[in-house]
């Protein structure tokens, strides 16, 4: 018995050698294969991806160029945005593609430690505010003015709500004034917070599918909207300042200017690919597009990217050192 | 002291008759102190405690570059950990060593693992093993699979090294098993997004901080387990080894551990079992498998990919589990030479193929099935919310008012100083001097903490769900307990429950019920369910066949064997089932958070992603502690009055 | 060879205090918290006795055997072996006495589980350091000698109580111990197991010849097996003394109670049952040693027409007739 099966396990392993096929690493170096002589001067780019779709667009474009046009090698880390900062005193993180405001982190960061420096827009504008499903926005035109609200407080009322209107607020990512609006506003609403970004798309999005009436945060540049278009409740108009203490803000959100962090040693590093970084600019629309690729086609990242580059060279060209 | 003594000699229904007296009397107050003193505070608002644990953050951040701790300590730690994890990913996930694909591939992982399931438990395991290895390539999730596992052995493997010395410790000294226990507490209960950020500071953006992370949550089960069988080897053992002139060290490495083996490898499951639950959170920090696929799923709501990754974590996870469960069985026969060495030497043929050919190393791509299930999914989730919209919405809204409004009410809308009151007038007349002080105690904590209304909706809410776990619980429990048939039916499915991440089903939950409180309890109650129901089947299983068979044969019905046999006879093990589910749900009040539970589970969730905010979910993280604490104290304290009077 | 002299354990708080108390169990208890297992005991064993300690459970004779082999510190009082005080031997120089000259049976029988039979008999040896070949060698001569041949490679649980205590009394052997310590070994056996396994200590005994100190709570064990009987009740001991003087001359109204439902024709010999020969007595009859135990005398002395004479190097003691034969056997 014993050494019937010795011998039948020596057959299966000549039986298997003598009909292995391709052996690992005879095809051509695999993936490895795109480091090219450009590499050497390029390096190793550590670039942050935080946590949302719009900022992988971003940072799989940036990426796709980084790789395939200046030979570096990028290696992204999957962080969110604090944690991203943090890398910056770490040296772990080189580069932060989309950076909505923060401006304690820039104070920390940019101006005390001075360990991170801005490279500048990223031509995206970051909107946020009060949006409604667009079947509510054609039903109740005067909705999207917040003096109406009150009107329509009623509408909103949810198991959560108090008996008030439910404002569904978001991802505890972003800075909310929503509680100080609501009282200054005296606005017969109470916030409720959804928790999580996918937890808010997911009400939105069964909000305009079953006709359910929904008021909650949400902002713009982001993938959802590509696929249902929500319409923005208009509050008081922001001036400068008028945020400027959170417990009396009793206007809109400022617009963002989206832009672009980078680590001090890298921008110093000298390196094509903070080039890259400093020059990239793109629009709404452009990471509106990739970030549809990705979420509705299915597509990896890096396809969404080289789809979106194969059909605009002209914007990449501008971006090369 | 005196009025401890007092308190023994009051009689069982004089101590119940006061107790409901106080509650009596509080309930009567309520109404005309409704509304003062609730302490509530804005979601951008920050309280005292909040701005000083700031400044400590801002402290630690600072000394980062100056403390010696952080340069040489922690520093070499990080090198350690960082060099272990790419050597195991070198091995199995990543390519390595100047070759496009790690060490091994596909067929010798899954030979390997075949052969060890077999050698540690029997061959239906490694069978297991083998067709959930192959699964992963089949779902299209080798590599993420791979990159998981790595992980999780490096985090297991230090957690073994660090903890099964500890639990010894702690089962020869009675002092250090004390001194650890609060410890080991803290560590279990304390939400990880609290610490995931300051770890990335002090261990960077890497594979040591997820392996620390990880292990901050699953080391305590092996070190409470080791200590537990150490301690409970029978004196006789012991004795002989004594008797016969062991030293201490003998004694230890010939009798202790040995038997302590057993005992030893449960708590080794539960470590695995721990570590892959930490899975998707690690994956926060940029640890690389499964978890992260599940998190990009989930940013673009894709149901289907967050799902096929889920599934395979769940099937990582029942592999290890059955493996070091039949692993902790002994057996009685020895195998025959030749068989260990035929199975070993066909291993090591797979693997030396998977490290020559192509087609051993890589998955083939043809085999990927992962598409069809993701389809499938989606298809399902879509069915889902299209037939059960109207009956959740009327489920959710009726258990919210009815059952958690009331009592979330009466929590957040007293004030503070008449719950502690009550409070610990209830514990002090119910349960004594220790049980009111420890609650008084927790009481202080949360107002130090500066977050007394979110801790009471988030304590109602765990009050609700450990409620219907305890309900769902017991009667699957007693279900499992006395049908094998049912047994083997319900366990895989609560294996899945307990092991699929939350992030998985957030999706398709919110999508049923809103983002609500109602969906945080559901959450909770789906992850305690499990944990619950085993102990209740275990409990009901123990029961004396002839206590059962005594109440047959007296000619009582199932329900009355049931009601007043088995469930009395499994008081036990009843009583630690919900206290296990209890902590369950507690450990879910983060997930909660990012399902509309808002309150402490929110704050969490925010702090971790907030700069400004990060003080405060670290008071709301050790708000949850000291809930978790103080419950499971009242609950052990109840339990053991109740074990003492029935004596 | 084994000297036990004026020993106390007493567990409680500030149990040293309460040593030489008067007070009795239930009150030492209620004054001090403080029980006292093991009240003033003092005994020899001899080289190659039998010495039984027996009681109810909770009389302290499990303490006090584990006081022995300082299991359990003894409170106060003194143990030698040989003439050396265990009390206040080293750590190292107990070891050394427990590995060489002191061995124990268990009731649990404190097999370990996760070793067969084999290794399990040659566990002593193993700490002693002895080679492995050598001990394997050893440990199989001993397996055979309890009669468990063939059974090397099983494990503990797969072998019946009785086998298993085999293995416990093997492994005690196996060390050749000058003294074997025995804890109620055979409690949690079935009787006729329970039976076998006392031929089976009278056996050995009779092979090895070794001191032996067995704790029992049966009665019959004890007078099966004991050359000497101790008797212990609460702590103290009661009684000390041949297993026929225990039966013949109960120290007190308990033992009295205690030894009332022993067969006594099986323990008592004509020495407890003879009296002084009368002026009517024949002296003509058969004639029997003061030893014999009754019931071997019954047949004589029931088919004797006369009074058959109890007679010690060839003097006189006494006679037995029917009359006390049938007095003691009814």
């Amino acid at each position: 018995m014993r050494t019937r099966v010795l011998a039948l396990s020596g057959v299966i392993l000549l039986s298997l050698s003598g009909c292995g096929g391709a052996k690992v690493g005879e095809q051509g170096g695999g993936g490895g294969g795109g480091v090219s002589a450009g590499g050497k001067a390029c390096g190793t780019v550590n670039l942050a991806v935080n946590p949302w779709v719009g900022y992988e667009a971003s940072a799989a474009v940036v990426a796709e160029v980084a790789e395939k046009r200046l030979g570096c090698k990028v290696e992204k880390k999957n962080l969110k945005e604090e944690v991203s900062w943090q890398g910056f005193a770490t040296g772990e993180v080189d580069a932060v593609i989309e950076n909505w405001g923060h401006p304690d982190l820039k104070k920390k960061y940019i101006e005390q430690q001075k360990v991170a420096v801005s490279a500048g827009s990223t031509g995206n504008k970051g909107i946020i505010g009060w949006y409604v499903p667009p079947w509510m926005a054609r039903k109740y035109p005067d909705i999207r003015d917040w003096k109406n609200l009150n009107k329509y407080a009623s509408l909103f009322e949810t198991s959560e709500s108090d008996g008030k209107g439910q404002l569904l607020d978001g991802d505890p990512s972003f800075v909310t004034n929503d509680e100080a609006l609501v009282k200054n506003l005296k606005l017969n609403y109470k916030v409720v917070y959804a928790g999580s970004e996918a937890a808010l798309i997911t009400e939105f999005r069964k909000a305009e599918k079953d006709k359910t009436p929904l008021i909650g945060y949400f902002y713009e540049p982001q993938w959802f909207m590509s696929e249902v278009k929500l319409v923005k409740v208009n509050l008081p108009p922001y001036k400068e300042g008028c945020d400027a203490d959170p417990e009396k803000v009793a206007c809109d959100y400022p617009p963002y200017d989206l832009d672009k962090i980078v680590s001090k040693r890298f921008a110093d590093s000298g390196s094509p690919a903070y080039t890259l970084i400093k020059n990239f600019k793109w629009t709404n629309d452009d990471q509106n597009l990739v970030a549809k690729y990705i979420t509705q086609d299915k597509l990896k990242p890096e396809e969404a990217a080289a789809k979106w580059i194969a059909a605009n060279e002209a914007k990449v060209k501008a971006w090369l050192p | 002291m005196t009025a401890a003594v007092a308190l023994r000699r009051l009689a069982r229904p004089r101590r119940a008759w006061f107790v409901a007296a106080v509650l009596g009397a509080g309930l009567l107050a309520w109404p005309l102190l409704r509304g003062r003193d609730t302490l509530p505070l804005g979601g951008a608002e920050l309280a005292g405690a909040h701005r000083f644990l700031n400044g400590a953050f801002e402290a630690v951040d600072a000394s980062r570059n100056s403390n010696p701790v952080f340069l040489y300590g922690f520093n070499y730690l990080r090198l350690l950990l960082d060099t272990s994890t790419t050597f195991v990913q070198g091995l199995i996930s990543q390519p390595a060593y100047g070759r496009p694909a790690p060490v091994l591939g596909w067929l010798g992982v899954t030979a390997l693992a075949t052969a060890v399931a077999w050698l540690a438990g029997n061959l239906r395991v490694a069978l297991l093993a083998c067709l959930g290895f192959v699964s992963f390539g089949l779902l299209g999730l080798w590599t993420e699979a791979m990159d998981t596992l790595a992980l999780t052995l490096t985090a297991v493997f230090y957690s073994l090294l660090a903890g099964i010395p500890i639990g010894v410790a702690a089962g020869l000294r009675e002092r250090v098993h004390r001194a650890i226990t609060p410890v080991l507490d803290f560590m279990q209960t304390m939400p990880t997004f609290v610490y995931l950020a300051p770890l990335t500071l002090v261990f960077l953006i890497g594979p040591a901080s997820a392996t620390i992370a990880t292990m901050i949550y699953a080391v305590p089960p092996v070190i409470r387990l080791t200590a537990h069988g150490i301690r409970e080897i029978r004196p006789a053992a012991l004795e002989s080894g004594i008797s016969l002139g062991a030293t201490p060290a003998q004694l230890l490495t010939k009798v202790r551990l040995p038997l302590a083996l057993p005992m030893i490898v449960v708590g080794i499951n539960q470590t695995l079992m721990a570590a892959l639950a930490m899975v998707t959170v690690a994956a926060l920090i940029d640890a690389p498998g499964l978890g992260e696929s599940v998190l990009q799923a989930l940013e673009s709501l894709d149901v289907g990919t967050a799902a096929a990754a889920g599934l395979a974590i769940v099937i990582m996870a029942v592999v290890l589990d059955r493996t070091t469960t039949a692993a902790s069985v002994r057996r009685p026969r020895r195998r025959p030479w030749w068989l260990v060495t035929a199975v070993l030497a066909a291993a090591g043929i797979g693997a030396y193929l998977s490290f020559i050919y192509v087609w051993a190393s890589t998955f083939p791509q043809a085999a990927n099935f992962g598409p069809y299930v993701r389809r499938a999914v989606d298809a399902a989730d879509a069915w889902l919310l299209d037939s059960a919209g109207g009956v959740t919405d009327l489920v959710r809204d009726r258990m919210t008012a009815w059952l958690l409004n009331p009592f979330q009410t009466l929590l957040t809308d007293a004030p503070w100083w008449w719950i502690a009151t009550v409070a610990v007038a209830v514990a002090l007349f119910g349960l004594g001097v220790r049980a009111a002080v420890l609650v008084g105690a927790g009481v202080a904590g949360l107002l130090v903490l500066g977050l007394w209304q979110d801790s009471m909706v988030t304590l109602a809410a765990t009050v609700v769900a450990t409620a219907l776990t305890a309900l769902v619980g017991v009667v699957a429990g007693v279900w499992m307990g006395r049908s094998s048939r049912a047994d083997g039916t319900i366990r895989p499915v609560l294996d899945a429950a307990q092991t699929l991440p939350p992030f998985v089903y957030l999706v398709p939950v919110v999508g049923l019920f809103g983002a609500t409180r109602f969906t945080g309890i559901l959450a909770a109650v789906i992850f305690a369910i499990p944990v619950t129901t085993k102990l209740v089947a275990e409990g009901i299983r123990g029961v004396r066949a002839s206590a059962v068979e005594a109440s047959g044969a007296a000619g009582a019905t199932a329900w009355q064997t049931i009601i007043k046999v088995q469930l009395p006879l499994a008081r036990a093990s009843v009583t630690l089932a919900v206290g296990q589910g209890l902590i369950y749900v507690l450990s879910m009040v983060v997930v909660g958070g990012l399902v509309g539970a808002g309150a402490l589970g929110y704050q969490v969730v925010a702090g971790f992603s907030q700069h400004e905010l990060r003080g405060k979910g670290l008071a709301a993280g050790l708000a949850i502690v000291v809930l978790g604490i103080v419950l499971d104290r009242i609950m052990r304290a109840a339990a053991s009055r109740a074990g003492a009077q029935r004596a | 060879m084994l000297d036990v002299d004026g020993l106390w354990k007493v567990f409680g708080p500030r149990a040293a205090a309460q040593v030489g108390t008067e007070l009795s169990s239930a009150e030492l208890k209620r004054r001090t918290g403080c029980v006292a297992a093991v009240r003033d005991v003092s005994f020899t064993v001899a080289p190659g006795e039998v010495f039984v300690v027996m009681g109810l459970s909770g009389s302290g004779k499990s303490t006090l055997v584990r006081c022995l082999t300082r299991l359990i510190e003894p409170t106060a009082g003194t143990v030698r072996l040989d003439g050396e005080d265990l009390g206040t031997a080293s750590p190292a120089r107990l070891r050394e006495l427990r590995r060489h000259r002191m061995a124990m049976v268990f009731q649990q029988f404190g097999l370990l589980p996760h070793r067969s039979v084999l290794d399990n008999v040659a566990f002593g040896l193993e700490i002693r350091g002895t080679a492995r070949a050598e001990r394997h060698d050893h440990a199989r001569q001993v397996i055979e000698l309890v009669g468990l041949s063939g059974f090397e490679e099983s494990l503990p649980e797969q072998l019946s109580g009785g086998m298993q205590q085999r293995v416990g009394l093997a492994r005690a052997l196996a060390v050749d111990p000058e003294v074997m310590l025995f804890d109620e070994p055979f409690s949690a056996l079935d009787p006729l197991i329970r039976r076998e396994m006392q031929n089976e200590v009278i056996r050995l005994h009779r092979v090895v010849g070794k001191t032996m100190v067995f704790i029992t709570h049966d009665l019959n064990e004890a007078l099966r097996l004991g050359d000497r009987i101790l008797l212990m009740r609460d702590g103290a001991a009661v009684q000390l003394g041949t297993p026929d003087e225990v039966v013949g001359a109960p120290a007190d109204d308990h033992v009295r109670d205690f030894v009332a439902d022993v067969p006594r024709e099986q323990v008592l010999t004509l020495r407890w049952i003879m009296r002084p020969a009368g002026p009517s007595d024949a002296l003509d009859g058969p004639s029997l040693p003061p030893e014999t135990v009754i019931r071997d005398a019954v047949h004589t002395v029931l088919s004797a027409d006369r009074p058959v004479r109890v007679e010690s190097d060839g003097s006189l003691l006494g006679v037995v007739t029917a009359a006390e034969v049938l007095e003691t056997i009814a």
